[in-house]
């Protein structure tokens, strides 16, 4: 791909906010055809850089230096000037499908109105082109007519509408911020293949903001390194990430691939390895093990959501969220749950951890039914077991202090703690996960994401459970906080030898601290081992695809190196 | 990694800047202020009794010994408005609190067991919803007698379901965060939560409508006592006032001017109040204001 005359220009760009330094001197250029990469880690100034471009920016910033889009300069351009760039030169992609479409229009309508407004086409031609848009980003009209509404749609679904909205007319530059950070790595191939055909078919540049350095590695002809609004490193892809001269950039590459050391404890090593029951439901029950010497013990549990009413009366096929699903862990054993999202991985979750009812089956914890219990009888269960979030900023309450939110499980103790001693053992808590017990009299927004996860394992550990269920723990982390956390629960594994269940549709993370891995797809668990030999050789059809979609920076690279010669 | 910007976050203090900075949160807090600061002196000092009929001042122009003028009693209209204030708005803030200690427990409940029981309530909602509020209120009144308790107790059963929406949709957006689920796993129990982390979210929501339903309240009083179904005479209201004044319009317009003027400014006042606490909470509202 030979760059032609660039289209974007950014040289010395400098923004500040509210006083506050943003960017400070950000040179990147954009070819048309061209696909550049904007990487760093959360704060950087990557998504800040784009809103500069789209002058999308909040009110209280002031930007220098130049930027100029074919020939615009964009820092002095009009609002009606850029509002005719917006969506028609320039499209812009986000990052999360879930709230980038308004929820009461037709994808149809939403894909329309940008055509209509820029071109001033009517409506019918407009709806015919829409139409055209969704085929080609592989929305079909038999199965997704116009007339849908964003909340029938899954998230892959909606983040293609989302490249529709911004591809519909033909854009020249297209900007895509963190296009799949939301998405599980099956839908992340197929987005990125879409939006590589899309560069590929009408040679519009693609700016592409990512803080995931495989991705960018197989997408990206240049890459612009930031940190701090200030550029690291930049030049060719696979330059620049074989030869990782600069040290900030060796040190992303090596947190992406971060592997914790553990120190599994001797229970754990002995521990039989998972034992799977696909068809317990045909085996005695004389057959199956005893459930003493394991933790927790599922069995062969589902969970039935009841069907789209299509009448007053008449109601769908009842949906199996998890179907008839069977496992153990044992004490201190550490186990990965993948599988694509909407597999019903945290519906199992929630079961596990007494959230949720089963419809059918039993869960064992500890020797103990936990299934069908009132909330008193599983107070000495909960104890035992905790939960760490996927959303570091959803899962504390934004009006309380540290101290009320970590010492939260100590409600489930039989004997209430004094304060005295309440505050001591949220210190402690604090302590193990590397923080400062002095954090306790701050508000949560007072941390960053790592940090919060930071306050949420403190606030799964600190009744010293058994069993810690985490639902995508570290997917809302940057790389580098990421392979911290990381080591945060390998340490924890060793010295308080809790079990873990990880949710997670990142294999990365499943190599990195497990010791068995489920694979889930449609509600059943279709493969289940040892976590190198399942990732190495993945025999069902839902783990090869999960294994073949997740990006890896050495392979993207080899293949790369291999394509350049 | 979207959009992160909150410039200077931290909580109490800049809470307080913002609120310096709002020009309707200002106004509205100084006219409810010197409004209730009115009501309050009344009970100590009024320029003059309110009691004492002199009926040769009646109807007086404004003047410097009567600065409203006077009625066809001869009473000072100035403090006829002082002292009226104290029945608005201890009418308004009593049907406010029974609207609040009512609405907001069933809203929470409904939102928290789901299922038949939130139809149930929202329905039985829906039914008091349905009748008008006023033709209700003057409908109780006429029954159990007029009155200001009656009168309290009539617009206080209207506020019920506008709390318990209020309550029941602000908590419906907050049980499905993960740190409902947390204190779930914690083992808390739905009350618990709801004490603990569903009231203090969605406080602000249930302050802005506190204020918005204390002006319904002044407005559905003055109504009443207009109607002679409010509090009684000799006790001075701003509604009764009005009623007085409207035959004498021509002779005497002060006499309609004045208490209209309170009743207008009472409610703009707080109007202005709840507008600028919802932005204050919520500076988003109105970036480009």
């Amino acid at each position: 791909m030979k760059p032609s005359a660039s289209l974007l220009e950014i040289e010395g760009l400098k923004l500040d906010i509210g006083g506050q330094p943003v960017l400070k001197g950000v040179d990147l250029s954009v070819a048309s055809g061209e696909t550049v990469a904007l990487v760093g880690e959360s704060g950087s100034g990557k998504s800040m850089t784009a809103l500069t471009v789209m002058q999308l920016l909040p009110q209280a910033a002031r930007t220098s230096g130049r930027v100029t889009f074919d020939g615009i300069d964009i820092l002095s351009a009009t609002e009606d000037q850029m509002c005719a760039l917006r969506g028609d030169d320039v499209g812009m992609v986000f990052q999360e499908p879930m709230t980038a479409l308004n929820p009461v229009k037709t994808i149809g309508e939403q894909v329309a109105e940008g055509i209509r407004w820029h071109t001033g086409a009517n409506r019918a031609d407009a709806e015919a082109l829409a139409r055209r848009m969704l085929d080609r980003v592989g929305l079909p009209a038999a199965k997704f007519p116009l007339a849908r509404y964003p909340h029938e749609l899954s998230g892959g679904q909606r983040q293609r509408v989302v490249i529709a909205i911004a591809c519909a007319l033909k854009p020249k530059l297209l900007i895509a911020d963190e296009p799949t950070t939301a998405l599980d790595v099956v839908l992340q191939q197929q987005i990125l293949e879409l939006l590589r055909s899309l560069v590929a078919e009408s040679r519009m540049g693609l700016l592409l903001i990512s803080h995931d350095l495989a991705v960018v590695a197989d997408m990206s002809d240049r890459i612009t390194v930031l940190k701090g609004g200030e550029v690291m490193e930049a030049g060719e892809t696979v330059r620049v990430l074989s030869g990782q001269v600069h040290p900030y950039t060796r040190q992303l590459a090596l947190a992406s691939m971060h592997v914790p050391k553990r120190s599994v404890p001797a229970v754990a090593r002995s521990a039989v390895a998972n034992r799977v029951f696909p068809e317990a439901s045909r085996l005695p029950i004389a057959d199956l093990p005893t459930a003493e010497s394991s933790l927790l013990d599922v069995q062969s549990v589902s969970r039935l959501y009841p069907g789209r009413r299509l009448s007053l009366v008449r109601r769908d096929t009842p949906v199996h969220a998890v179907d008839d699903v069977s496992f153990t862990i044992a004490s201190g054993q550490s186990v990965a749950l993948v599988g694509r999202s909407g597999c019903g991985k945290s519906t199992l979750a929630r079961m596990v951890l007494a959230l949720d009812r089963p419809t059918s089956g039993e869960i064992r914890f500890r020797g103990e039914t936990i299934t069908g219990r009132s909330e008193t009888e599983l107070k000495s269960a909960r104890r035992d077991m905790q939960v760490v979030f996927q959303d570091p900023y959803g899962s504390f309450d934004p009006r309380q202090k540290v101290e009320r939110l970590v010492a939260e499980p100590l409600h489930l103790l039989a004997k209430k703690p004094a304060r005295a001693e309440r505050r001591e053992m949220v210190a402690h808590a604090l302590e193990e996960v590397g923080l400062s017990p002095r954090d306790m009299e701050k508000y949560p927004h007072e941390f960053s994401g790592g940090q919060r996860q930071r306050l949420s394992i403190a606030r799964a550990v600190i009744t010293r459970p058994k069993l810690v269920v985490a639902d995508e723990p570290v997917s809302a982390l940057d790389v580098s906080i990421r392979a911290q956390i990381l080591d945060l629960f390998a340490e924890l594994n060793g010295k308080l030898g809790v079990a873990y269940l990880f949710i997670t549709h990142d294999l990365t993370v499943a190599r990195a601290i497990t010791d068995d891995v489920l694979v889930m797809d449609e509600g059943r668990i279709v493969e289940h081992g040892r976590t190198g030999d399942v990732l190495g050789h993945p025999q069902s059809q839902a783990a090869r695809a999960l294994v073949a979609a997740a990006p890896d920076l050495h392979r993207a690279l080899a293949r790369r190196m291999q394509e350049q010669g | 990694m979207t959009l992160h910007i909150d410039t200077s976050e931290d909580g109490t203090a800049s809470l307080a800047a913002r609120a310096l900075r709002n020009r309707s949160f200002i106004i509205g807090l100084a006219v409810t202020i010197i409004v209730i600061l009115m009501a309050l002196v009344s009970f100590l000092w009024t320029p003059y009794d309110v009691t004492v009929l002199v009926i040769a001042d009646k109807q007086q122009p404004p003047s410097a010994a009567h600065w409203f003028g006077t009625d066809h009693f001869g009473r000072d209209i100035l403090s006829m408005i002082m002292v009226g204030a104290r029945n608005s708005i201890a009418v308004a803030l009593i049907a406010v609190g029974i609207g609040m200690g009512v609405g907001v427990p069933l809203g929470c409940l409904a939102a928290a067991r789901g299922g038949l029981l939130d139809e149930a309530v929202m329905r039985l909602n829906d039914l008091v919803f349905a009748f008008p509020a006023l033709l209700s209120a003057v409908m109780i009144t006429a029954v159990f007698g007029p009155g200001a308790i009656n009168s309290v107790i009539a617009i206080g059963i209207f506020n019920v379901p506008v709390f318990a929406r209020v309550a029941r949709a602000g908590a419906l957006a907050i049980w499905p965060r993960e740190f409902i689920l947390a204190a779930r796993a914690a083992g808390k129990g739905a009350t618990l939560i709801t004490v603990e982390h569903i009231l203090p979210n969605i406080a602000t929501l249930l302050m802005v409508q506190g204020t918005i339903q204390f002006a319904l309240g002044i407005l559905a009083e003055a109504g009443l006592s207009y109607v002679g179904l409010g509090a009684q005479p000799p006790m001075p209201s701003w509604g009764r006032m009005l009623f007085d004044a409207q035959t004498r319009m021509a002779t005497a317009p002060w006499m309609a001017i004045f208490p209209g003027i309170a009743i207008a400014v009472t409610v703009l006042g707080l109007n202005l109040l709840g507008d600028g606490i919802s932005d204050i909470i919520d500076p988003k509202s109105r970036r480009r204001g």
